[in-house]
């Protein structure tokens, strides 16, 4: 009988990867050979990309298959956060074109770029060695970087783009530091080949190389995930960045760096779980409690935004701090709704937005919801949502995240969590107070809703509504990514 | 008819998908929609009273699964006991009334207060049919969201504060309670329980330090929906500034989320640390009936005296509910339907005005009596009802509460709470006095016209169930009587150490009330029923009952 020849590297577990990559290729010599103008086929053709990048990954669901020497893998959990990213992309993709073009910084490399960014992120999730991990993340990192100052025109987003770069470079430089002390308490960047070694310690909390390494890459993700005390950088890039790439900032990178973490502590550093867990009840608490106090003060609706993101990575990092299947599946089911709801709200906030970014104030929504009720419906689901308000998907995430934490006993952090969650409401329903409570001062002839926007609005409201009244299914796919995992 | 508690729950979600449909001009249409969704919602909840059997179990119930993932299990279980059978049919009731009363008082933007109305509704019912824990929960936070667009959009003038302020203290009040929920639920876990079912956790065994926490959690959030002492500082903001028909739901169906969250959850699930906190929240509960009676006797403004009024009612009803025995806590259930009527009739009364002269200031009016005898008549009625003249519901609510609570470990308090009734007389009939009687000095009152036909049709039934409650409240008693029996047996098998009044002492105290005459259907023995049967054959007599309880109204 022939010897079947089983090729070394199987590309199978890359296959949306490639495709994307080839696809983003594809667009940047499109771009260079179409004379100037409207650049709004480039959108449609990335949405369609990465529609079909969907269908490939989701066609991936229930796999299991290891390649590249075991560097990458693809699993259930690779593949929900896969979706999570490819969700925040299209939807992203959508309400760029009519902001670009209002901004006058339409350039076709834009869609290469939040695809190229979206194949660092899919690493990312797909990485089960350090090196990998650490390739996604520099290749999701440097398009972002690009993303941020997009705008040339503008100065804040020149401040964005460099600042984000700058501090994003130093962060990286901890993580690196970090995986190097790991690979030197263990001999090796595989994650799997870690969790034995680190395991065959007798006891490893006291090796303080490995604890060191394990504190120095949790520091870098801090920063990914803007957790604080290493958030000071999100503000000022959110606000400056172009609205669209902001929208993604909060979602994308957000969830890839909570799915590279996970991945690393669960898998490679379960055995540290005890003391990795308590600096992660602090960074939680830190983190919620310095997002949703700054947020009650800002006048801007993107650092409304931006703090209000930091809080969000907090409550993520409650289910963390857990540890516990309920609580990790509550991360990666918030993950995806908050794509959907975050992304839904920077929406309105372009559509409301004039040139140049005036009226990015929480007040300049005055009336809104007299004068466009649709829309401002439309808003105030987004914001419940975000305020974890039933009937919607952000509850149930918030449910989870902070069952979580009481499944594993840390009642007082579930408490100063839903404590948090009150204090937000605040500044979620100051948005609703002005848009309808106070007399209009504009009558919003300028917003226009085009039928990308309003496809980005459907699915988005469609996301954070529907996982509310029946989450069961897309809980039960998370609770599945990570058990497998 | 399976489902016709779903039914009347969801049909004001209909309506309000048919709202959506109507052009948001038509005023006149969207409000006769609307108020044909209510009565047609009510009608349909009558066929729950008809068919409900005096019993003590849940009926109507309905239980299929909705949530299933990872270690929670979420139902869609429905039932009403006798305890939230009026308090569905209390707000069905109410409904039609609120909505009648904004044909005239809100002019703008008609079609999103309907719809507010319409979903506040649902939400409502829902949370008064919840068996699931998790669904009560989804249904209380619900509620929230149409009130608060109420009183923020359509409030007086300082509406946005007092619309965050009612969302966030209720908020907070309720995200600590969604916590102990978990940590409830992760208890039942380990006894083997499967979902969030109320009645499982019923049999649920926690220890006495457990219960404490869960207790004060639970009894957190309620506290601030009644409100009591010291957390009602949102009520007065609330009914100041919201809309009349938002003060009356409010007032009629809101508050009652609180005391029936105790009846309903904090007490049966966690008896122990109930008898345990029964002084404190009783201390509270007197508190607030002679604190809010004070102050609203100094208020200038008629709204916020009736708000006050009302932390003093509902202190009343929480004194009833923690007597722990069948008197108080059917006192209590009848008194906040009784509030509801009550309270929601004076916010509609003082909505009429308020519609006539924009103004509510106490000062600004006077001698109104002459100018307005038929709205002088009604708010005369509707006075006497709230301060609990026999004859008229709040008699009969009252007197079950004082008496309860003075057969229990609370007698010191009752007999301090009772001072309450008196100064509730005082500050109603005074503000009666100043508003109606006196000169007719402001010539702005001189041209005031009367109630009209649509205000007198709004009051009738409030009217008619005032006297009905007062003078023949044995139906609504007997209906609850199981349902409150068997919650006494639960509270009272649970407690180790409370001081509760032997069955037999109440039931040999009855008989000396007043036997009733023609009505063999009546158990024996049966302290509920057998007491405010004696209307029947005496009308607005107080005599038999005047033995055992002070009678303040004697009085007057």
């Amino acid at each position: 009988m022939d010897m079947i020849l089983v090729p070394v590297v199987n590309m199978t577990p890359i296959l949306p990867e490639i495709f994307l990559s080839v696809l983003a290729m594809a667009l940047l010599l499109i771009n260079v050979f179409s004379p100037g103008g409207n650049k709004s086929y480039l959108a449609y053709f990335s949405f369609f990309g990465i529609v079909a990048a969907a269908v490939l990954v989701g066609a991936g669901w229930g796999g299991h298959i290891e390649s590249f020497g075991g560097s990458v893998v693809l699993d259930n959990f690779a593949t929900f956060f896969k979706i999570t990213f490819l969700v925040a992309a299209g939807l992203t993709v959508l309400i760029s074109d009519k902001y670009m073009e209002r901004e006058e910084c339409n350039h076709g490399e834009l869609y290469p770029l939040i695809l190229f960014s979206v194949v660092g992120m899919m690493l990312m999730a797909s990485g089960t060695d350090l090196m990998t991990i650490f390739l996604g993340l520099e290749v999701m990192s440097v398009a972002l970087y690009v993303l941020a100052g997009f705008n040339r025109a503008n100065k804040k987003s020149n401040e964005a783009g460099l600042k984000y770069f700058l501090l994003g470079a130093f962060s990286t430089g901890f993580m690196l530091y970090g995986m190097a002390l790991i690979y030197g308490a263990t001999g090796t960047t595989r994650l799997y080949k870690i969790a034995v070694i680190v395991g065959q310690m007798t006891l490893p909390s006291a090796n303080i190389m490995l604890v060191a390494g394990m504190l120095l890459m949790m520091t870098g993700f801090a920063f990914k995930i803007a957790a604080a005390p290493f958030h000071m950088w999100t503000p000022d890039v959110y606000e400056g960045a172009p609205t669209p790439m902001t929208a993604f900032m909060s979602a994308g990178p957000k969830a890839a760096g909570f799915a590279a973490l996970l991945r690393l502590f669960l898998v490679a550093l379960p055995t540290l779980q005890v003391e990795w867990s308590q600096v992660l009840w602090v960074l939680a608490v830190l983190t919620m409690t310095v997002g949703n106090i700054t947020a009650l003060r800002q006048d801007n609706i993107k650092r409304v935004l931006a703090y209000s993101s930091i809080a969000h990575a907090g409550y993520a990092l409650v289910g963390f701090a857990a540890g516990n299947g309920t609580g990790t599946a509550g991360i990666l089911f918030y993950m995806l709704s908050y794509a959907f709801m975050n992304i839904g709200a920077f929406a309105i906030i372009i559509l409301v937005a004039k040139k140049g970014e005036t009226n990015g104030n929480v007040s300049d929504f005055a009336g809104f919801g007299f004068k466009r009720p649709l829309l401002a419906v439309v808003m105030t689901i987004f914001l419940f949502s975000l305020a974890g308000m039933p009937p919607t998907a952000g509850f149930i995430g918030k449910f989870y995240l902070f069952s979580g934490a009481i499944q594993k006993g840390y009642i007082w952090l579930a408490i100063i969590g839903v404590l948090n969650s009150a204090a937000s409401v605040y500044y979620y329903l100051r948005i609703t107070v002005y848009m309808y409570m106070k007399e209009p001062t504009e009558d919003f002839d300028w917003v226009q809703v085009t039928p990308s926007i309003a496809l980005a609005l459907v699915i988005a409201v469609a996301g954070s509504l529907i996982p509310g009244i029946v989450p069961s299914y897309i809980l039960q796919y998370a609770q599945m990514a990570v058990k497998l995992m | 008819m399976s489902n016709v508690l779903s039914l009347t729950t969801f049909l004001p979600i209909l309506g309000v998908l048919l709202l959506l449909f109507l052009p948001k001009d038509s005023k006149g249409v969207l409000r006769n929609v609307t108020l044909a969704v209510t009565v047609v919602t009510f009608l349909v909840s009558l066929l729950i009273l008809t068919g409900f059997q005096t019993n003590a179990e849940f009926q109507f119930v309905e239980n299929v699964p909705w949530i299933a993932a990872g270690p929670f299990i979420m139902r869609y279980n429905i039932g009403i006991d006798g305890i939230s059978l009026w308090l569905v049919i209390l707000t069905t009731f109410i409904m039609p009334i609120a909505v009648l009363s904004t044909f005239t008082a809100v002019e703008e933007k008609v079609k999103e207060y309907m719809i507010c109305l319409l979903l506040l509704e649902t939400g409502m019912l829902g949370a008064f049919i919840s068996l699931d824990l998790f669904l009560f929960y989804i249904f209380w936070e619900v509620m929230l969201i149409p009130m608060y667009f109420m009183i923020g959009i359509w409030g007086g003038k300082n509406k946005i504060y007092a619309a965050v302020k009612f969302f966030i203290y209720t908020m907070v009040g309720s995200l600590l309670m969604l916590v102990a929920l978990v940590f409830l639920y992760f208890k039942g876990m380990q006894a083997g329980m499967q979902d969030f079912s109320l009645l499982n956790f019923f049999a649920l065994k926690l220890d006495l330090g457990t219960q404490i926490w869960l207790f004060l959690a639970f009894a957190f959030a309620f506290a601030i929906k009644v409100p009591m002492f010291p957390l009602h500082t949102w009520l007065p903001d609330a009914h100041t500034e919201a809309p009349t028909a938002g003060s009356v739901i409010l007032a009629a169906v809101l508050l009652k989320m609180g005391t029936y969250g105790y009846v309903r959850f904090a007490i049966p699930l966690f008896p122990e640390a109930a008898h345990q906190f029964a002084p404190l929240i009783a201390t509270l509960a007197v508190i607030g009936i002679l604190y809010a009676a004070l102050v609203a006797m100094v208020q200038e403004d008629v709204k916020k005296l009736v708000a006050y009024s009302s932390v003093a009612h509902l202190g009343f009803v929480m004194l009833g509910v923690f007597a722990f025995n069948v008197e108080g806590i059917s006192g209590g259930m009848l008194q906040m339907i009784n509030h509801g009527i009550s309270t929601g009739a004076l916010f509609l009364i003082v909505g009429f005005i308020y519609e006539r002269r924009h103004t509510r200031l106490i000062t600004d009016f006077g001698g109104l009596s002459k100018q307005m005898p038929i709205f002088a008549t009604i708010f005369m009625i509707v006075t006497f009802s709230s301060v609990g003249l026999p004859g008229t519901n709040g008699f009969v609510g009252e007197f079950l509460i004082l008496l309860g609570a003075f057969e229990s470990q609370l007698r010191w308090w009752t007999i301090i709470a009772t001072s309450g009734v008196i100064l509730s007389a005082v500050y109603m009939l005074w503000v009666f006095q100043r508003v109606m009687f006196g000169e007719l000095d402001n010539p702005k009152n001189q041209k005031l016209l009367d109630l009209n036909a649509r205000e007198i049709a709004i009051m009738v039934p409030l009217l008619v169930m005032i006297f009905f409650m007062g003078l023949y409240p044995k139906p609504f008693i007997d209906k609850m009587d199981p349902a409150i029996k068997k919650l006494v047996a639960q509270v009272r098998v649970a407690s180790v150490n409370a001081q509760v009044i032997p069955a037999a002492a109440v039931q040999m105290q009855m008989p000396a009330a007043g036997q009733p005459t023609g009505m063999p259907q009546m158990p024996e023995g049966h302290p509920g029923g057998a007491m405010p049967a004696g209307h029947t054959a005496v009308e607005a007599a107080p005599a038999p009952h005047a033995a055992p309880a002070v009678n303040p109204h004697g009085a007057k």
